[in-house]
């Protein structure tokens, strides 16, 4: 399909706000009267609170609240994370405020405080004497996962949840392999670090509403915020402000229950936002993975076998815990068609940090093992990089592991020809402590939310009577562009520019639900939903300009606020005329539409079957390093990624998701270390837990390919988590590559990149 | 140790205006723009001095607002911004970064473009290494900062004698 808007890089609706310095956000943000809340946390990972005394932080004045677990009308919920079917106890978990009788990790809340300001919240907290009997708690989920091991939660396992995978017969399969490389893959926990720091202001309106305006991706939380007050869900109302980056984790709650129950026991408008250090603490991690992968080839590099057992440590509470072991059960053994495969997949509490949603999400884990094991197996083979992927990756009409044939386009092959042959050849070298090396990987991740969680999503679409537009989506914008592609989905199919179309989004009382901005799931959920809506007031429209033209309608085109015959081009209407007409026939031009994605039942076992989710996207990394072989200190050369996007919508946003996801993996594959040490976590700053900065990366090039294969609009794949994937593989198999040494366990720093070396010496 | 009631009265010129406040001795100024003066433009990422989301321009210098006591600020200079909004070379950066699609969540975006007018009044003309070292004190999560040094590229190589 021709088009006029879609796919081009226009500047996004939020892009001049944002270089002027306009956007309030979260924080920016206050309200005559507030109070300033405070949050105190567990010293220990794992202990019993015997006492809490908060009689001289009540006492010191200014201080307007001093709450704990006993002031929280229900502070247990089995929350559903924002989602609104009923998915099965399998896939829920309890939700608590604030501690109650058990401390599961350090950082834990325990109690609140609201004051007159920042600094009288800070010393009610050091006035608060809380009584703990330190517990031993169990921080390796290998050792929580035996026999009489201290018990996270209430219940006597701390398994969380099992899953597995069956396909063939491995065993005899192995027996017929010329080669089997097996190895134990470990991956850290990572910082989502966005640098707006979790934040929000809480108020009762006038109707005793409990308002928040608070930085998450997730309005949907309303509902769990109202449970957890005791109201019914129409007496809290969510304001999502423009976020100051989410990837992840903003998803779950983080100071929403607590600004809510503050306003609502001081009747004041209350702030809340996080320190850099309390961020750190307070908010879910990416879920570090021990990964065991074992992988079995006939000598012409056919994949015969794989077998993997993958153990996730979830922290001291579930969260999203199941679901993104359900991700890393379904991506276990990667984008390949292996004709024997058994899964295996545990998540375990411990008194560490919990972990939840991460960019990513279950899928990036395993991806290192897999693209690290058939990168090996080729080496011992004998076969370049990109032949033994071609010769084994996913083709369309394949069976993925769970059984499930996958009839659309896969864009694997072409992905990783196209970025491995625009790395070109190794770069001269004549620094003999200098190693090249270049390596390549692949990946597969879906978009859109499991399917068992029968997602929807609203969009509404409005022509005004001078023709100017207005949508109307509770669609939180994190900084990708989701507010944007919206705009440009509308304007192409109205013909009308983007500076005539102005757009609301994220707030449960004013805009239609369209569910989270997590799971890659946007452009694809609402993306369509908008879709319908405008193509429904197009519909009508159209009806109505060939009547007044008298010509058919199939001919007529809408372009710069004109409706024309195609045929006959002087046979034309304004815009606004036509729909001025319509208005005053009373034929209103607005639309709410609601798009579904595809169904399916919930798991009811163990073993997983069939449909997951509802399409993946699939992409390469092609990069080359300089390893330093005295000191293992590893410089990123040079990065190419290919990914098929289906259709971009507006080409900047799609290739700024892939450069960023990128990036935010070669943290993840060289200098994020976020340490843990007896659940007590150690890197409490930027200083400690190191991001990529500008200097320490290379200009990155990045392929798209347009198969226009997507369920999205216009034939679009969400491409937000799917975008780093397949990063850390890829620099470790250059890594690889220049000095021969398997890294097996993330970050590959320089220590852990020198020792490696010696160990295979 | 310094009494925390101690305050000290100080008088800064923010954006062309004067501000005059009591700041505590331990308050920075960042505090002193965000919490005091309404000065939202500034973020506070960190407050340590690692992320770089509340540079401002303190005595004609890229700084870190958190890094500076507000105290030590009295009678002193800063521009944000929003104060550099009729600035040409500021004007010049922000449309490019705009065109270029640099803008993603856009917390890091105001220190970003402070840093990076910054690199060009200090070198008109740097190398995309030389960019990349100047804002390599500004931590972005969201755009890998390709296009954001695409942006400041492009401002650099078609004005090459500007920004002095």
């Amino acid at each position: 399909m021709e088009t006029t808007i879609v796919g081009k890089g226009l500047p996004k609706f939020d892009a001049w706000p944002k270089v002027k310095g306009n956007i309030i956000y979260a924080d920016d943000y206050s309200l005559p009267g507030m109070l300033y809340a405070k949050v105190l946390r567990s010293k220990y990972p794992a202990a019993n609170i015997l006492a809490i005394d908060t009689a001289r932080a009540q006492a010191l004045p200014g201080v307007h609240a001093v709450l704990t677990s006993a002031d929280v009308p229900r502070n247990n919920l089995r929350a559903k994370f924002g989602q609104s079917t009923d998915i099965g106890a399998q896939f829920e978990g309890l939700y608590r405020v604030l501690a109650e009788k058990k401390v599961r990790f350090a950082g834990e809340a325990i109690a609140l405080v609201a004051a007159d300001t920042e600094k009288l919240a800070e010393a009610a907290l050091e006035l608060i004497d809380v009584t703990y009997e330190q517990l031993p708690g169990v921080f390796d989920p290998v050792a929580a996962l035996e026999p009489g091991a201290y018990c996270v939660g209430d219940t006597d396992t701390n398994v969380v949840s099992r899953f597995k995978i069956r396909k063939g017969d491995v065993e005899a399969a192995f027996q017929t392999a010329d080669v089997i490389v097996e190895n134990t893959y470990r991956v850290p926990y990572s910082d989502h670090a966005y640098l707006e720091p979790e934040s929000g202001v809480a108020w009762i309106d006038e109707n005793e509403v409990i308002t928040l305006r608070v930085s998450t991706q997730v309005i949907e939380h309303f509902r769990t915020i109202a449970e957890v007050l005791g109201l019914p869900h129409n007496r809290v109302r969510v304001i999502g402000t423009w976020v100051g980056g989410g990837f992840g984790g903003k998803e779950d709650i983080t100071v929403e229950s607590f600004l809510a129950l503050l306003t609502w026991k001081t009747r004041r408008p209350v702030k809340l936002t996080y320190t850099r250090e309390e961020s750190l603490v307070a908010h879910g991690k990416r879920h570090p993975f021990q990964i065991k992968h074992k992988l079995g080839a006939t000598k012409d590099g056919r994949l015969v076998a794989a077998e993997t057992e993958l153990i996730a440590d979830s922290g001291a509470y579930i969260y999203l815990s199941p679901w993104v072991l359900l991700y890393a059960t379904v991506n276990g053994v990667g984008p390949y068609n292996i004709p024997n495969v058994k899964i295996d997949t545990v998540a375990v509490l411990t008194n560490n940090p919990f972990s939840s949603a991460f960019r990513g999400f279950g899928a990036v884990q395993p991806n290192f093992a897999y693209e690290s094991q058939i990168d090996e197996v080729a080496r011992q083979l004998g076969i370049d990089p990109l032949t033994i992927r071609q010769k084994n990756c996913l083709q369309q009409g394949d069976e993925l592991a769970t059984g499930v044939v996958y009839d659309r386009h896969v864009g694997l092959s072409e992905a990783a020809e196209k970025a491995w042959q625009a790395l070109g050849p190794k770069r001269e070298n004549t620094d003999k402590n200098i190693k090249i090396g270049h390596g390549l990987a692949i990946g597969m991740m879906s978009y859109g939310r499991l399917t068992f969680l029968h997602d929807t999503s609203r969009s509404y679409v409005k022509i005004e009577l001078d023709g100017s537009v207005l949508i109307r989506c509770g669609i939180p914008d994190l900084g990708a562009g989701q507010a944007q592609a919206l705009c440009q989905i509308v304007g192409e199919e109205l013909g009308v520019p983007q500076e005539r179309i102005m757009i609301y989004i994220s707030d449960t009382a004013l805009t239609p639900l369209a569910g989270t901005s997590t799971a890659t799931r946007q452009l694809y959920m609402s993306g369509n939903a908008t879709l319908k809506a405008v193509r429904e007031v197009k519909d009508r429209l159209l009806d109505k300009a060939a009547m007044l033209l008298g010509v058919e309608r199939d001919n007529l085109r809408l372009h710069n606020e004109q409706i024309y015959d195609k045929t006959a081009p002087e046979k034309q209407l304004k815009l606004q005329a036509v729909v001025g007409r319509c208005s005053a026939d009373g034929d209103e031009m607005y639309s709410e539409a609601q798009f579904n994605a595809p169904f399916t039942d919930v798991p009811i076992s163990e073993m997983i079957t069939g449909h997951t989710f509802a399409d993946f996207t699939f992409g390469a990394y092609a990069v080359a390093v300089a390893v330093d072989v005295e000191t293992g200190a590893v410089t990123l050369e040079k990065v190419v990624a290919c990914y098929d996007v289906g259709r971009s919508i507006n080409i900047l946003n799609v290739e700024g998701q892939i450069e960023g996801g990128g990036v935010t993996s070669i943290g993840y594959a060289l200098t994020e270390n976020l340490v843990v040490e007896q659940g007590c976590l150690k890197s409490h700053s930027f200083a400690e837990y190191l991001l990529p900065t500008a200097a320490d990366v290379p200009d990155i090039e990045t392929i798209l390919i347009e198969s226009g294969s997507g369920i999205g609009p216009y034939g679009a794949k969400g491409v937000g988590e799917p975008s780093g994937n397949a990063m850390a593989p890829a620099i470790t198999n250059a890594i690889c590559d220049a000095v021969g040494a398997r890294v097996t366990q993330l970050p590959a720093t320089a220590e852990r990149v020198l020792f490696t070396m010696l160990s295979q010496d | 140790m310094l009494n925390a009631k101690q305050e000290i009265a100080i008088k800064v010129l923010v954006n062309g205006a004067e501000l005059k406040s009591t700041v505590a001795a331990e308050s920075t100024l960042l505090d002193f723009l965000r919490q005091q003066s309404g000065i939202v433009d500034v973020k506070c990422g960190c407050n340590k001095g690692d992320c770089g989301t509340c540079t401002v321009v303190y005595e004609g210098q890229t700084v870190k607002s958190c890094l500076v006591l507000a105290a030590s600020a009295n009678n002193k200079e800063v521009w944000t911004l929003k104060g550099l909004e009729d600035d040409p070379l500021m004007k010049k950066l922000q449309a490019s970064f705009v065109r270029h699609g640099a803008v993603q969540c856009g917390f890091c975006i105001p220190g970003m473009l402070v840093s990076s007018r910054g690199c060009l009044m200090r070198n008109p003309q740097p190398s995309r290494s030389e960019i990349r070292e100047a804002i390599s004190g500004n931590l972005c999560r969201c755009t890998g900062y390709q296009k954001i040094v695409a942006a400041v590229w492009a401002v650099a190589t078609e004005t090459p004698n500007e920004g002095a």
